[in-house]
């Protein structure tokens, strides 16, 4: 017997009544081992203007390359501290700010590392589905060589890496949602 | 670390496409370019795991959260959480929201007319037991005007979120009322084009689920992503 997936639906503008339980800029508690890093940057609709109702959720393996998820086979510590989820919203000018550990690097289908990235899903009022999309970080010559990044034409990779801003591991990355610097996003099904 | 099993990914037009001009929202903040299409890694296969720890076990019921009772219809949401082989999704995280009998979020952008329920805020979630099956208890939420177009209104919804086992499987929908006559009317209902497709997001009405002299009952199930049959195989070397 099979069933029809559910069609997806917009989240609306008034999702954070029934979401913002789970919102949290410090995806760590304390005591959680690697290096912490700031991600902050802005959601831009097709107009150049900040969205201000956008809800990121971030997914990402610890700082050893771990998820906090049955099904990943790797002998690695699991960080009792660090579920690997965040959800933030976006304020009046599109900002958003997470503060985390930088994942590992975790294996890839072709046998080989993917260089360390946060997977991201974008959900707003305008889109009936979510946008899938990475975080990747500079200065990274795995980059160079990742499986998902090698998917993406050259010449719009840059979309997915964020930039540094400043010193202490700060990051800028947008989500530019059209136009010429149009983030890439991906068709992973849903 | 060679065979991952992936997700199935969806038939045409039963998802709705990014861009829906009818839904005006989706001009400016759908995307232009074509999407990447990329295998499941096992960044897609993994996702957030919630626990007992995690929730309120008393937040399935919207209608117990203030002191007094809510203004309204009370209801019994209910149902499954399957895959596409009908498997049951078990212990996963199920967040709901919606507005109030009037048509009002407790929201502050929501500007619509009409009272705000001091004694209702529209928020609940729970987890999936071991069959998939979750329940609410809440009021019937009211149509309510919009901007879209000339006279818009929105069928009553409750909105419902969804994680299942994986970042794959990961969903956010509508859930809507058998007869509503405003349903083939709103172009976010009709943003799907596959009509059994669209179909699925209306509830049941469910004698089983309705508790005498208490509340009427609905029934909504909700499908997610299955697992592919075959797991997914590298390109031979020089492929790409």
């Amino acid at each position: 017997m099979s069933f029809q997936p559910t069609p997806s639906q917009t989240v609306g503008p008034f999702f954070s009544i029934g979401c913002d339980r789970l919102k949290t800029t410090e995806q760590m508690e304390s005591g959680v081992a690697g290096e912490h890093i700031e991600i902050r940057g802005r959601v831009i609709d097709g107009d150049g203007v900040p969205v201000p109702d956008a809800m990121l959720e971030l997914w990402q393996a610890n700082g050893v390359g771990k998820y906090a998820h049955p099904e990943d086979p790797q002998d690695k510590h699991i960080d009792a501290n660090f579920r690997g989820f965040g959800r933030v919203s976006t304020g009046a000018d599109g900002e958003f700010r997470v503060l985390t550990t930088k994942p590992g690097a975790v294996p890839g289908p072709d046998g080989k590392p993917q260089a360390p990235h946060i997977a991201v899903s974008v959900f707003m009022r305008g889109l009936l589905r979510r946008l899938v999309t990475r975080i990747y970080f500079p200065h990274t010559p795995a980059n160079d060589d990742d499986f998902v990044l090698n998917f993406v034409e050259p010449g719009r990779r840059g979309t997915l890496i964020a930039k540094v801003a400043g010193k202490d591991n700060k990051f800028e990355w947008n989500v530019i949602l059209q136009g010429e610097n149009e983030t890439v996003f991906f068709d992973i099904g849903l | 670390m060679t065979s991952l099993r992936g997700f199935r990914r969806f038939a045409p037009g039963t998802q709705p496409a990014h861009l829906h001009p009818p839904y005006v929202s989706s001009i400016k903040r759908a995307p232009t370019k074509p999407l990447v299409v990329i295998p499941h890694t096992l960044s897609e296969i993994t996702g957030p795991v919630f626990g007992r720890e995690h929730i309120d076990l008393k937040a399935f019921d919207l209608t117990k959260q203030h002191s007094g009772e809510p203004l309204g219809e009370r209801i019994v949401v209910t149902g499954r959480v399957i895959d596409e082989d009908g498997k049951p999704v078990p212990h996963t995280l199920v967040e709901i929201w919606q507005c109030n009998a009037a048509g009002r979020y407790q929201h502050r952008v929501d500007q619509h007319d009409a009272p705000l329920d001091p004694n209702f805020t529209g928020c609940g979630h729970t987890l999936t037991d071991s069959e998939g099956r979750y329940r609410f208890v809440t009021i019937r939420p009211g149509a309510y005007p919009w901007r879209n177009h000339a006279n818009a209104w929105r069928p009553a919804h409750v909105h419902f979120s969804v994680f299942g086992s994986a970042f794959a499987t990961r969903l956010v929908t509508q859930m809507y009322f058998p007869g509503d006559a405003l349903i083939p009317f709103d172009p976010i209902f009709n943003c799907t084009a596959d009509e059994t497709a669209r179909h699925r997001l209306i509830s049941h009405f469910d004698w089983k689920a309705t508790v005498p002299d208490h509340a009427l009952g609905f029934q909504f199930d909700l499908v997610l992503a299955g697992r592919d049959a075959t797991p997914w195989e590298p390109p031979r070397l020089g492929g790409r």
